[in-house]
């Protein structure tokens, strides 16, 4: 034994003189006075080049941040607590980074749309608006929205929870690995790519025209594997006991799922439901394909073209002028909103009515 | 492949082992609903199998009429006389601007996910958790908007640079300096922020199942935070994380308004990715289906179902991944 | 290398909930103290006050004193880092790294303290498994994955990881509870001869085990659930099964409650 005193691999290490666990260490301001530095001769150094993006100047900030930390700490401390405190002010950059977008995106899309947000553009349509024009409005859009989301939620919420259903209550052999199989496949269908579909198949193959069902059917298509999933997740937690329990009574399957297992899911499913809702309330290809665009007001989804807030931004976007990309913003805007608070609502009823069994 | 479903409900042991035969249904109403659910389920296959078989028959019809070849041709011009078109730039254009989002994303993500997990003061670590998510929910064509109209004059000097500095590694050169970067750098820069929210919940989760005592052993062996993170989280977590980026990739690879609006396409195939030009399929598709006569649109078609095939292969290797994964963690658990 | 812990006035915390209230105790170098006593009497807690592991607990923090030969563990400029690559630690549930090989397991530790010497690696790692004699069963797939061994097995790979470092205390939160009775003798016999070079605390759930390796133990207790774990006596092992100085240390000794 006296063998691996001898061979004692701390010996070569200068931290553990014996006796001695304190070393010198940085003071608990350094992270924070470092980045302070490291932002301040950023800022410096973007003014002195006369950097016209401040996304440089961000970026020089970061570098100097995460170098910085490095070399001080080398000095100070030694490699090792170096490498630890890279890692940990690279991990801070990250989250910096992470924020810096979303706010940007927020930040322009309220600056920029807020001041188009009135009566007045909420309740016209485009119909005789010129690209150069001021005014015009979104109610055309909004209504083509409403409707292509509500027409695609009919169908995709009842096929979703139902196929949910199937898997956690009925599945078993062959039928259920197939559709769980091609419920992952569907998660990953590019919208666009479901828009081809429903062209091919409703426009091209059945010679329907162009419709808000039409771009509805593609929504179906994008909507219904995030419904199974969420839904699933939600009757997996409910526990079997509570089956058994009411299967025990001599409750039918069908009314114990209907009137146990639903009811206890309940929360979680709606969560998931709004989700999807905002998901797809937000999506533009298929919408381009299929919808076509109509500068005016059409209530019918099922004859002729629409409009809807996503394919409006895009719209407006092309046409290019002040104008146009101000009404873009503004449109933004509305459809954000729209999407925040479908997410705000689910968050609130999977908080509210969350199963004791969550982490 | 999620063979977990087979094992959510226990093997009853007690009187629901009659009704869960299948040969327990008796009741009407037993009868309706499992055939209602079972019918959703069958008729989520039937429109999956109606997807492959249209998108293939119109597919074929193009590319049989096509003059030129459909993998190697870079021209799209399928509305002319005879029609010459090909994805080779599509497929380049598709494939550089989102390894480009991953390059960028997956380190970023990754850095989140053990900020929330392992850095953060906890009061940081929920509000991040509902900005990522947030992150998620904006709208495609917001991400667009804001592409074009912000990043494209603030990335501009940052475009510069990179010619001026790293313009010898070819790949950063510009050829006409100064021009707006409406090219498939700034387009995977702006798919990188789009897909980090996805790869970052994942990694976040995987990261979390970490069982604790794995931490513990480093900690108790004097690691620091870093080196416990990389002897017993990353090791634990890689696959997980590997998955998570395939899915990323998923969406990078089939987003189109994003891409539409920050690009301005062109027929041409460029190793400068800082110069404008070249293509997407998803882009290309939303910018031709306008003007595309009957013939273009089958093209377009095709184009779509080379893009439906790629998408498909990635995200079911990251479901293989995530698969094989659990196998494993079972084991150790 | 084995030294002495002086605790003195130690209470440790889970955010605002006091987990061990105002211990003070001795534990000499080379022997055996084991801490017993029931469940949620803050005995691992404790435990993981001394090498500065309890902090790792979101909420987790101490007040109080606990020297090592002298010096503060919670003195300021103390990194817990450098705590514990001093004070080793074996947990309840063995638990190999993984990924790793048996090697790079028992390797783990020397190589983040800057050994990476092959031969010098080789030597230390066969000292360390013979040390916990682990070295005949496995040195023939050294490069296997450490998960494959048995649960025994695993504790002892853990315990050869543990005193690889040299550690000058070697704590114990444990470490036979999760293993069968015959990897348990294993276990207890290594503990005998690894008290010959370190300061070794163990806490057990087992009385018997106390009894069987333990030179001194300590009993914990709490007045009522929620409330904090107390020292209730510390003595010599002998003493405390034969002839306990307080009462409650005879009940629940003599298996009257816990």
């Amino acid at each position: 034994m006296s063998d691996i005193m001898t061979k004692n691999p701390r010996g070569t290490d200068p931290l553990a003189r014996p006796g001695v666990l304190a070393h010198r260490r940085m003071p608990r301001w350094a992270p924070a006075g470092i980045a302070v530095a490291a932002i301040a001769v950023g800022t410096a150094l973007g003014l002195a080049l006369g950097l016209s993006s401040k996304i440089q100047w961000g970026l020089i900030a970061l570098i100097l941040f995460v170098l910085g930390t490095y070399v001080i700490t080398a000095a100070v401390e030694d490699r090792r607590q170096a490498k630890d405190r890279v890692v940990t002010s690279a991990v801070w950059a990250c989250f910096v980074v992470a924020v810096v977008p979303l706010y940007s995106l927020v930040e322009t899309t309220i600056a920029k749309g807020a001041k188009m947000i009135n009566g007045n553009f909420l309740s016209h349509s485009m119909a005789g608006v010129l690209s150069n024009d001021t005014g015009g409005g979104v109610y055309h859009a909004i209504i083509g929205t409403l409707e292509q989301v509500g027409l695609a939620s009919l169908i995709a919420i009842p096929i979703g929870v139902f196929t949910a259903i199937y898997l956690v209550e009925y599945g078993r052999g062959k039928l259920a690995v197939a559709v769980t199989f091609f419920v992952d496949v569907m998660t990953g269908i590019p919208s666009i790519v479901a828009g081809l579909f429903i062209l091919a198949f409703w426009i091209l193959v059945l010679g329907f025209s162009y419709s808000g069902f039409a771009g509805s059917l593609a929504l179906v298509i994008l909507m219904i594997p995030v419904v199974v999933r969420s839904t699933e997740e939600m009757l997996k937690l409910v526990p079997n006991e509570l089956r058994e329990a009411s299967l025990a009574l001599g409750v039918p399957k069908w009314r114990t799922i209907l009137k146990v297992v639903l009811p206890t899911a309940l929360g979680g499913i709606t969560t998931g439901v709004m989700l999807a809702v905002a998901r797809i309330a937000g999506e533009t290809a298929p919408i381009l394909l299929l919808v076509f665009g109509n500068p005016m007001i059409n209530n019918d989804p099922f004859h002729g073209t629409q409009s809807s807030l996503p394919f409006y931004i895009y719209e407006q976007y092309v046409l290019g002028t002040e104008q146009s990309y101000d009404r873009a913003w503004g449109a933004a805007l509305v459809l954000i909103a729209f999407v925040m608070i479908l997410n705000l609502v689910a968050r609130g009823i999977a908080r509210w009515k969350a199963p004791k069994t969550g982490r | 492949m999620e063979i977990t479903k087979e094992t959510a409900p226990p093997p009853p042991a007690v009187p629901a082992a009659a009704a869960h035969g299948r040969r327990g249904v008796t009741r009407p109403g037993d009868r309706i609903f499992s055939g209602l659910s079972r019918g959703s389920g069958i008729l989520l296959l039937v429109l999956m199998a109606a997807i492959a078989v249209f998108l293939t028959v119109r597919a074929a019809n193009a590319i049989s009429q096509d003059h030129g070849n459909f993998l190697t041709t870079f021209e799209w011009d399928a509305n002319t006389t005879p029609p010459v078109f090909g994805i080779a730039v599509l497929l380049y254009g598709t494939l550089v601007s989102s390894v480009i989002a991953m390059a960028i994303a997956v380190p970023i993500a990754v850095g989140i996910a053990l900020f929330m997990t392992h850095y953060a003061p906890r009061r940081l670590g929920g509000p991040l958790a509902y900005v990522i998510d947030l992150l998620a929910a904006v709208p495609s064509i917001v991400y667009g908007l804001w592409g074009a109209l912000f990043l494209v004059p603030h990335l501009q000097g940052l475009t510069s640079w990179l010619d001026q500095y790293l313009g010898w590694t070819v790949i950063f050169d510009q050829s006409n300096p100064g021009t707006a970067p409406r090219n498939l750098f700034t387009a995977g820069i702006l798919l990188a922020i789009m897909i980090l929210p996805i790869i970052t919940n994942v990694s976040r989760e995987v990261i979390r199942q970490v069982p604790a005592a794995h931490e513990e052993a480093a900690l108790a062996l004097g690691a620091t935070r870093w080196e416990t993170i990389r002897m017993s989280v990353l090791p634990f977590a890689r696959s997980g994380i590997i998955s998570a980026s395939m899915l990323g990739l998923g969406r990078a690879l089939g987003e189109t308004m994003a891409v539409v609006t920050v690009l301005s396409s062109s027929d041409k195939l460029t190793a400068h990715i800082l110069d404008p030009g070249g293509g997407t399929f998803a882009a290309n598709i939303a910018s031709h289906f306008g003007e595309a006569t009957s013939l273009g649109r089958d093209a377009l078609i095709a184009s779509g179902l080379v893009l439906f095939v790629i998408t498909l292969l990635v995200n079911g290797a990251a479901r293989v991944i995530i698969a094989r994964r659990k196998e494993y963690s079972g084991a150790n658990a | 290398m084995a030294k002495r812990i002086d605790v003195s006035g130690l209470s440790a915390y889970y955010g605002s909930h006091k987990a061990i209230d105002d211990i003070s105790m001795t534990v000499e170098p080379r022997s055996v103290t084991a801490f017993i006593g029931p469940s949620g009497c803050g005995k691992s807690t404790f435990l993981r006050t001394l090498n500065r592991m309890h902090e790792v607990t979101p909420g987790g923090r101490v007040e109080g004193k606990v020297l090592l030969d002298d010096e503060d563990l919670y003195g300021s400029g103390v990194d817990p880092v450098a705590v514990r690559r001093t004070v080793g630690m074996v947990f309840q549930r063995p638990n190999p790294f993984p990924t790793m090989s048996i090697f790079d397991n028992v390797a783990a530790g020397l190589r983040l303290n800057g050994t990476h010497k092959k031969s010098q690696l080789n030597d230390i790692v066969e000292q360390s498994l013979k040390g916990a004699n682990l070295w005949n069963e496995v040195k023939d797939r050294l490069n296997k994955p450490g998960s494959g061994l048995s649960g025994g097995q695993q504790q002892r790979l853990c315990i050869a990881r543990a005193i690889a470092v040299e550690p000058d205390v070697l704590l114990m939160d444990e470490p036979c509870s999760a293993l069968d009775p015959i990897s348990t003798l294993a276990i207890e016999d290594l503990i005998g001869e690894l008290k010959e070079r370190f300061t070794i605390v163990i806490v057990t759930h087992n009385m018997q085990q106390a009894a069987r390796v333990s030179d001194r133990t300590a009993f914990f207790n709490l007045a009522a659930v929620g409330q904090p774990g107390k020292l209730i006596e510390i003595d010599e092992t002998e003493r405390i099964f034969s002839n306990p100085s307080v009462q409650a240390t005879e009940d629940y000794i003599s298996g009257r409650f816990g």
